[in-house]
């Protein structure tokens, strides 16, 4: 159906509007993609000869197949621990719910850095449990379900509490037991659910970069990883440049597969009933099953975070102490490139706050613009709009390296080369979080403020805004806490006068000595402080449980 | 001259034909229903009259001016959806007060307006309440409020008792009709339900496939529907194949394969002669056993089999069955009607002047 008649005007300001995020990806995001493919064919003449080393060296085949199986285990675990905390979510009302929901944010405003050292303090060397797992597999697992465990638990637990009991019920009297209801009546209906979270966690742990390089050492190592080190340590651009497109062919495809989970697993905002099939547990199976779920949120979210306060007081002689903080500000004598906490603390409130006034315009206007769109394009502009998210800020890093560095545009010594860097990876979150209310806003309540003398202009300022606002402000806080927690992008960009608080943290760790682990893991516990304050906010305006982060 | 007049209009759903050509007025203070089943195309009429869907082909002229070409908002006409579409974000207040600050209205006036409306539609004090705090029937009401605050020149209310049961939907019929006609509002109702369009409307527009099957008060099309369809669709559905034949004294006999009835003159308004589908009324019907009762020739009955019988308080409907023919007998409670049974043979009489001939 087509609306005729809005006016020719306010369709040409339409398209334009639509025009600005359109040219900002096309400079900043398009251009250097096509710069990373030239680089990669062009190195020796024209030639694969990149191409011919990646796949001809078991060195290269092998970090592909540990980036495969690495996201693979991650993922199935991921969906282990977060598929039954969706389920209580989504069935059981009970006190501290609230609270412990919210808690499930926290890793999703929280830097990699500061995470990938709550691990090391919780279950590295001088650790607080008595193992110590750095260097295993078992620590990079463990800290990529911390992270992508709100993933699963929100996505699946908003359709669960959508599907009404009834089905089930309804199953149970035609004869089907427990086990058959779930798989036949259950899982169907929340199917979609499951499919976009597993495929976003895949993409994001396909692609992680932090907790890896600081929690795998040298042999695990991802594509993302390998492209960083043969771009920042041993300069061989042109085969960077061919790992990157390899890895990017494989994060589009699967960016087009969740982009098809994911709206199909959306849900009418007029059908979110608070929690429609919630109530209170009964007897003694449904509360052991609701404390061992709030037991494993405690271990997941909380424990690490725990430990890497407890661990930025604690002395080497088994007291508690302060030294670790008083460092931070004035440093030592002649260290090179040192930056102190309050500069890089405010470099990295200033790239926050610019990102987020950058993310925000962009974002907004990308998800009306997609909320609008009809037909066999929409997947694809979906996709290609998303396709940031799943392109790795050390891809993203890297074209804008290569790219931005020479006339037209020559901003590689400038500190904005940062906040394109930033504003690239988080618009998609504010996407996300708008997209998902605006597609359920009700095309009538617009009808109806057109017909009660409402122009396109008013009906968005009076229909759409009021009611999208909220996703909004949870989208520039996503920004905001992205750019502050980005670690990637900045690492490969920064210049030792900008560096922001994670590299300033990376910085400590470079250099040999028990007393610099003690000063990463007091400026960690800083910035996990500051990412809090986005995580009160975000929690405050959310509405209801509506957007997928 | 109407105040409304759509000529020719003509709207396509992917290939699927869903306005044919089709052409209606309007007059000033009427209340007009549009009934048809779903899919009959009419509530592609209230997008095409409220510039929401742009026809193929056809005119709309409001007032002597055509407004084609005029943007919704700027219409000033009044809508009333189906799912009601309230502001989930305001309040009952607000909602009511849209219109008016959309054009333009003082804020005294506005309150004013806002309390003399939520009084009409007996929601006085309303004003702080969240949308979703109220029940179906509240809001409908607040949305009849909402659309009827800025005054407009024509209101249209698209399935407005769809969303609500049965026995809210009868008592705010009656609501609704006396606030339209206190108003002298000039409005389009569409329906898929023949008792709302019926009860409602001044004229009733019957509708099928994108047009216009009938038009007039409900009295008129009840009392002759038009032709099969509209008989059917309005609940009468005793119709069979006649072969007519009219005497000298205007008198008329309809052959049919379960005999002959004899009609009087105004049976039949256009054809006398021919075949046409007959309806039998069952006003004054009445059925009796063939066991008890003395055969009786004459015209204007037939016997049949009782093939149902299911008690509605009142009266009694019959299911009988004739040949290859079924009909459906809605008559009163008096003995003889009381004693027949299913499988019992029955004498079905019917008075002549309830025999109908349609097109």
């Amino acid at each position: 159906m087509h609306s005729p008649r809005s006016g020719l005007s306010s369709t040409l300001l339409r398209r334009g509007i639509v025009l600005l995020p359109v040219a900002f990806l096309g400079v900043f995001f398009v251009y250097p993609l096509l710069q990373i493919l030239v680089e990669s064919l062009t190195s020796d003449g024209v030639s694969f000869a990149p191409f011919r080393d990646i796949f001809g060296e078991d060195f290269f085949l092998e970090r592909i197949w540990f980036t495969l199986w690495q996201a693979t285990a991650s993922t199935a675990l991921t969906l282990i621990l977060g598929l039954p905390s969706a389920y209580i979510f989504a069935r059981y009302d009970f006190p501290g719910k609230t609270l412990i929901k919210a808690l499930t944010t926290v890793p999703f405003v929280l830097p990699t850095i500061v995470v990938a050292f709550g691990f090391l303090a919780l279950i590295g060397p001088n650790g607080i449990l008595p193992f110590n797992l750095t260097n295993s597999i078992w620590i990079i697992l463990l800290a990529h379900v911390f992270y992508n465990y709100t993933i699963v638990v929100r996505t699946v637990s908003a359709l669960w509490a959508n599907v009404d009991p009834r089905t089930e019920e309804a199953a149970r009297m035609l004869g089907a037991g427990p086990w058959q209801v779930f798989w036949r009546v259950t899982f169907p209906q929340i199917r979609p659910a499951v499919l976009a979270a597993s495929m976003l966690v895949f993409l994001f742990t396909f692609t992680s970069f932090g907790v890896i390089l600081i929690l795998g050492g040298p042999e695990f190592a991802t594509i993302e990883v390998t492209i960083y080190n043969l771009t920042a340590r041993l300069f061989r651009l042109p085969l960077a440049a061919a790992l990157s497109l390899v890895q990017l062919i494989f994060t589009f495809a699967f960016m087009v597969l969740y982009a098809r989970f994911q709206e199909r697993s959306a849900v009418p905002l007029s059908f979110l009933p608070r929690s429609a099939g919630a109530r209170r547990p009964r007897g003694r199976r449904e509360w052991a099953l609701i404390t061992a779920n709030f037991a494993v949120v405690m271990v997941v979210v909380l424990a690490p975070l725990l430990a890497l306060v407890e661990r930025s007081f604690s002395s080497a002689n088994g007291g508690y102490t302060l030294s670790h903080y008083g460092g931070l500000e004035t440093g030592d004598a002649g260290r090179v490139f040192f930056i102190s906490l309050s500069d890089s603390l405010k470099n990295s409130l200033w790239f926050a706050g610019t990102t987020m006034l950058l993310a925000v315009p962009i974002g907004t206007i990308i998800a009306f613009a997609l909320a609008r769109s009809h037909g066999r394009w929409r997947t694809l502009a979906d996709g290609l709009f998303m396709l940031p998210l799943g392109a790795s800020a050390i891809t993203l890093a890297f074209g804008i390296l290569i790219t931005l560095d020479e006339p037209p545009i020559n901003i590689r010594a400038s500190w904005t080369v940062l906040v394109v860097a930033h504003t690239l990876i988080a618009y998609p979150f504010v996407v996300r979080s708008v997209l998902a209310v605006v597609r359920g806003i009700d095309a009538q309540l617009r009808e109806a403020a057109s017909m009660l003398g409402a122009s396109p202009i008013r009906v968005f300022r009076y229909v759409d805004l009021p009611i999208t606002w909220r996703a909004i402000l949870v989208g520039a806080t996503f920004a905001f806490a992205i750019s502050l927690g980005e670690f990637g992008a900045s690492l490969l960009l920064t210049r030792p006068e900008f560096s922001t608080l994670p590299v300033a943290i990376f910085r400590y760790i470079g250099q040999p000595g028990a007393e610099r682990l003690g000063a990463a893991l007091a400026m960690s516990t800083v910035l996990m402080a500051v990412s809090a304050v986005g995580f009160l906010l975000i929690e405050r305006v959310r509405y209801r449980d509506v957007g997928e982060f | 001259m109407s105040l409304l007049e759509a000529t020719g209009l003509t709207l396509r759903y992917d290939d699927a034909l869903v306005l044919d050509d089709l052409s209606f007025q309007v007059d000033e203070g009427e209340v007009i229903a549009l009934l048809g089943p779903s899919g009959c195309g009419k509530t592609s009429i209230l997008r095409v009259l409220a510039g929401l869907e742009a026809a193929e082909a056809g005119q709309v002229r409001f007032d002597g001016a055509l407004i084609d070409h005029v943007a919704s908002h700027k219409r000033g006409f009044g809508f009333m959806f189906q799912e009601f579409a309230l502001f989930p974000h305001l309040n009952v207040e607000q909602n009511l007060e849209f219109g008016l600050r959309m054009s333009g209205g003082a804020k005294h006036s506005r309150r004013e307006r806002v309390a003399e409306l939520l009084e009409l539609v007996g929601l006085a004090g309303y004003n702080e309440r969240q949308v979703h705090q109220l029940s179906g029937g509240e809001r409908q009401r607040v949305a009849l409020a909402r659309s009827l605050a800025p005054s407009p020149k024509l209101l249209m209310l698209d399935e407005p008792m769809g969303a609500l049961d049965r026995g809210l939907r009868d008592a705010l019929l009656l609501e609704l009709r006396e606030i339209l006609t206190s108003l002298g509002q000039t409005s389009i109702y569409v329906t898929h339900d023949q008792d709302e369009a019926f009860s409602l409307a001044d004229r009733v527009l019957i509708m099928e496939a994108g047009h216009i099957r009938q038009s007039g008060t409900p009295e008129s099309i009840f009392a002759q529907p038009a032709d099969a369809f509209v008989a059917r669709f309005i609940g009468l559905g005793n119709l069979i194949e006649a072969e007519l034949n009219a005497d000298a004294t205007g008198t008329i006999s309809a052959r049919t394969e379960i005999g002959t009835f004899h009609l009087p003159a105004d049976a039949a308004t256009e054809t006398t002669r021919g075949t046409a589908t007959l309806l039998l009324g069952d006003e004054r019907a009445s059925l009796e056993s063939t066991a008890t009762a003395p055969e009786r020739s004459g015209g204007n009955s037939f016997t049949a089999t009782v093939l149902q019988r299911s008690f509605r308080g009142r009266r009694l409907t019959f299911r009988v069955e004739t040949g290859a023919h079924e009909f459906l007998f809605d008559v009163d409670t008096r003995p003889e009607h009381q004693s027949l049974g299913t499988g019992d043979q029955v004498r079905v009489r019917l008075d002549p002047s309830y025999i109908r001939v349609l097109r």
